[in-house]
């Protein structure tokens, strides 16, 4: 086989290497325009009877994590982890708040007893939170700093690094 | 339980495969029937491994085991049992296993069929048939799981995707996945080819009507989404260039420019290389599909669920190109061709270029499909390529098409005279034009839809003229009556004519398209209980707003009157459906369906104390004849490709049943 000829199969590589590109990139990437900017307000029934709004929290970096019983497996696979971190930096003045988005309430308070949440968790009557904060899908994350803006947002399970990184970056934060 | 035994079988089935490819590969090497005989039946048993991999998912399905991961990802205990049952499609695992079910159910077909035919590519056919089905299988048992288990197990699923949830879902993906696992048949065969170096017409030949079945299930597909897409997704088109719906267009394109192609080959022993590249080419497009689907590297609204499977995906579709292109490369010598083109004026030339058109158009969807991985790729920024520059682009292509389409059956092979040329165009050019000056006195002023007409006129015209001559020659020289001599010529030279009517099909189908398009009005207005719009001829009229439960939604409803004069119509009732787990209502079209005009409703909007609605009207005149074409298409594919006894066996019950 000659070099020319070797030529007909190699035309091939360059629209795979193109595709494999791909892999690099995000197509839902879509930056929220909210980051950086103040987070919407919110007052909602909690499932335990308490009432839980922004206002009240002020001052305190927020973890607010949107979720549903039926959204399996991203929501269950990240709900142990939402609670350990809870447990860990409460005493650091870090405060967590959970919102359940279009859910059957026998189900959601299973998802809860099962995973033992003891952060607040409410539920969203008629969406009104979760189109505020321009929810896509579950889970979605928010973390939102001192002073009531959203740093970060994100969507998907979260991963312990990122967790991590994120939380220790909000309690830094005066 | 399910899950172990249903991953075990998987296995078992890759095992299956694996040897089933090697003993062919080794049987025909060694000359060892006993080792062929063993790869036959090695295929026979992967088939039934992969059908009882198929039935515990199905069953897993049914009866609502979310303790499969799958099976809580795909459906809800509310869903309809026939929606439980495509959830086997409705997600990436299981639409990966229906997948290698159909590619092990033709590969038994193939073997099945030709067990005594063609004993020395046979072995490769199967080799390669069996190597994709266990690329399949090793993504299943490696990559995407289908029988994975949930922990913990959820109360309930997560369900289809509502839209999802419609009677076409079970029909739509099932034709395009046996158009593209069909499409396996034809390259199978080109590449046992390739490494046999039996390079003669053979493998054209064998694979005809496997092609051709394969493509009309392709066509079928990609129709009936259009079809769903326009009764479902409330937007009123039916056609959007989604990179999805591009990933099946594109292989379709190359497939017709191989179905044309071969025809040089059979007759003219020319295009060789060619036609080898264009089944390669339309089998990686088929595989660059399901890439682009499930790996999510470009936004779309079919994308199953992202994950390690894309790299498997694009490491296959490596495979197959570098493979089957390093394989015409080394054959390359002896893919020389025969014939020369004797005239530009011939059949040969215009079937030539109705597949540069063809490859064009697919190389401008490729381009415009691919591009916003190049722009990120290149220049970092992120851009979305839609309708205006695809219809740009594939509508001036696709009259030169037409035109093509006019020309190609009816022209003569070899040198055409010009007599040849006045006794077939003749005729049909002055009818267009007749046609498309009775169209500007009625109004019509756009030069391109005028052109558009021209060329669906003169295909027309240049189809009826041949039935009508043929008809009347074989009439008088055998003394039959018109029908019978009709009759008669269809059935003897049923590919020929059976290609005519396929044709039509796709002129009336364009036409729809045209004159859908062109001449849509479109309507939306805010009104209160009791208050009309006009639109067209149509006044509409709205009476209330309604609520009411379904098993798996709440929906909400708007009531219609539709009055032309003083003449009530129709009722219709658009909608709009609330789903507990999703974040969005979905829309529930109503429309009259006609075969001139079809008014289609939705509500946009509503208040939800019912004093007011917002609704949204339009007019599709002809949109039926996009799908009657896409019927006389199926016609003309059965006529081509139906066994002759089967035929002849209805024409001559016909004949004998009284008048």
């Amino acid at each position: 086989m000659t070099w020319k000829k070797l030529l007909i199969p190699l035309a091939s590589v360059p629209v795979i290497l193109l595709l494999a590109y791909g892999f690099r990139t995000d197509p839902k990437a879509i930056p929220s325009p909210l980051v950086q900017k103040l987070a919407p307000d919110f007052r909602l029934q909690a499932f335990d009877g308490g009432e839980v709004s922004l206002a009240d929290l002020k001052g305190k970096p927020l973890v607010l994590n949107f979720w549903a019983s039926w959204c399996y497996p991203a929501c269950y696979e990240e709900a142990p982890l939402l609670e350990a971190t809870w447990k860990r930096y409460k005493d650091q003045g870090l405060m967590m708040v959970g919102v359940d988005i279009q859910d059957k309430e026998a189900n959601a308070r299973e998802f809860l007893q099962r995973f033992g949440f003891t952060f607040p968790n409410a539920p969203d009557p008629g969406s009104k939170v979760s189109i505020d904060y321009g929810v896509y899908g579950v889970p979605e994350t928010y973390f939102i700093d001192r002073q009531g803006r959203i740093a970060y947002k994100h969507v998907g399970a979260l991963t312990p690094a990122l967790m991590e990184a994120q939380v220790q970056s909000l309690l830094k934060g005066t | 339980m399910i899950s172990t035994l249903g991953h075990f079988v998987l296995f078992l089935a890759l095992g299956m495969s694996l040897y089933a490819a090697g003993a062919a590969v080794y049987g025909a090497r060694a000359g060892r029937e006993d080792w062929l005989a063993s790869s036959r039946n090695a295929i026979l048993v992967n088939l039934c491994l992969v059908t009882l991999a198929m039935f515990l998912l199905e069953y897993a399905l049914i009866t609502s085991d979310f303790s499969i991961r799958y099976v809580a990802n795909t459906s809800t205990r509310g869903s309809l049992t026939r929606y439980k049952i495509a959830g086997l499609w409705g997600s990436l695992e299981g639409s990966i296993l229906l997948w290698a079910w159909l590619q092990s159910l033709f590969s038994a077909l193939v073997v099945a069929r030709y067990s005594d035919r063609h004993q020395a590519v046979m072995p490769y056919v199967q080799a390669v048939l069996q190597g994709i089905c266990a690329f399949f299988l090793l993504v299943m048992t490696f990559a995407a799981n289908p029988f994975a288990p949930s922990f913990p197990v959820p109360p309930d699923g997560r369900g289809l995707n509502p839209l999802l949830e419609v009677t076409d879902m079970l029909v739509h993906p099932l034709l395009l996945y046996l158009g593209y696992v069909g499409l396996s048949v034809p390259f199978a065969f080109a590449m046992a080819a390739l490494i046999t170096g039996r390079l003669s017409e053979e493998w054209v030949k064998n694979t005809r009507r496997w092609t051709i079945v394969a493509w009309l299930f392709l066509t079928g597909g990609i129709f009936y989404g259009g079809w769903w897409s326009y009764r479902t997704l409330g937007w009123g088109g039916y056609w959007a260039w989604d990179p999805v719906e591009n990933a099946s267009f594109m292989p379709w394109l190359t497939a017709t420019a191989f179905i044309h192609s071969v025809m040089i080959q059979e007759r003219k022993r020319m295009l060789k290389v060619w036609n080898l590249v264009l089944i390669t080419l339309t089998f990686s497009l088929v595989i660059f599909g399901t890439f682009l689907t499930r790996s999510g590297i470009l936004g779309s609204v079919h994308a199953f669920a992202e994950g390690p499977v894309g790299m498997v995906f694009l490491g296959f579709l490596a495979l197959v190109l570098l493979f089957s292109l390093g394989l015409i490369a080394y054959r390359a010598d002896r893919l020389k061709g025969h014939g020369e083109l004797d005239s530009v004026v011939s059949r040969e030339s215009a079937f030539l270029l109705n597949n540069v058109v063809l490859i064009g158009i697919c190389f401008t969807v490729f381009l415009g499909t691919i591009f916003p991985l190049l722009t990120e790729a290149i220049r970092g920024t992120k851009i979305s390529v839609g309708m205006p520059y695809f219809n740009r682009v594939s509508v001036p292509l696709g009259m030169a098409l037409l035109l093509l389409m006019g020309i190609g059956p009816l022209i003569a092979w070899g040198r055409a005279s010009l007599n040849n040329l006045r006794r077939n165009f003749l005729k049909p050019m002055v009818a267009a034009a007749a046609g498309a000056a009775l169209l500007w006195v009625l109004g019509v002023r756009q030069a391109e839809a005028l052109l558009a007409f021209f060329c669906c006129f003169f295909v027309i015209g240049t189809i009826a003229l041949e039935f009508w001559t043929s008809t009347r020659t074989r009439a008088a020289a055998t003394g039959e009556g018109f029908l019978q001599a009709f009759a008669a010529l269809l059935l003897r030279t049923r590919r020929r004519y059976g290609g005519l009517i396929v044709h039509l099909g796709v002129v009336i189908a364009i036409i729809g398209i045209a004159v859908s398009s062109i001449y849509k009005v479109e309507h939306e207005v805010t009104l209160k209980p009791k208050e009309r719009m006009e639109i067209g001829p149509y006044t509409v009229q709205f009476n209330d707003l309604q609520a009411g439960e379904r098993p798996t939604h709440i929906l909400v409803w708007a009531n219609l009157t539709v009055l032309k004069g003083n003449t009530t119509l129709t009722e219709l009732h658009p909608g709009q459906r609330f789903y507990p787990n999703q974040q969005s209502p979905f829309a529930t079209v109503d429309a009259r369906y006609h075969w001139s005009e079809d008014l289609y409703a939705i509500l946009s909007t509503f208040e939800r104390d019912g004093s007011s609605a917002t609704i949204k009207v339009m007019i599709n005149p002809m949109m039926a004849w996009i799908w009657i074409g896409g019927g006389v298409i199926l016609l003309g594919v059965l006529v081509a490709v139906l066994p002759e006894r089967r035929l002849a066996m209805l024409t001559v019950r016909a004949k004998t049943q009284p008048a």
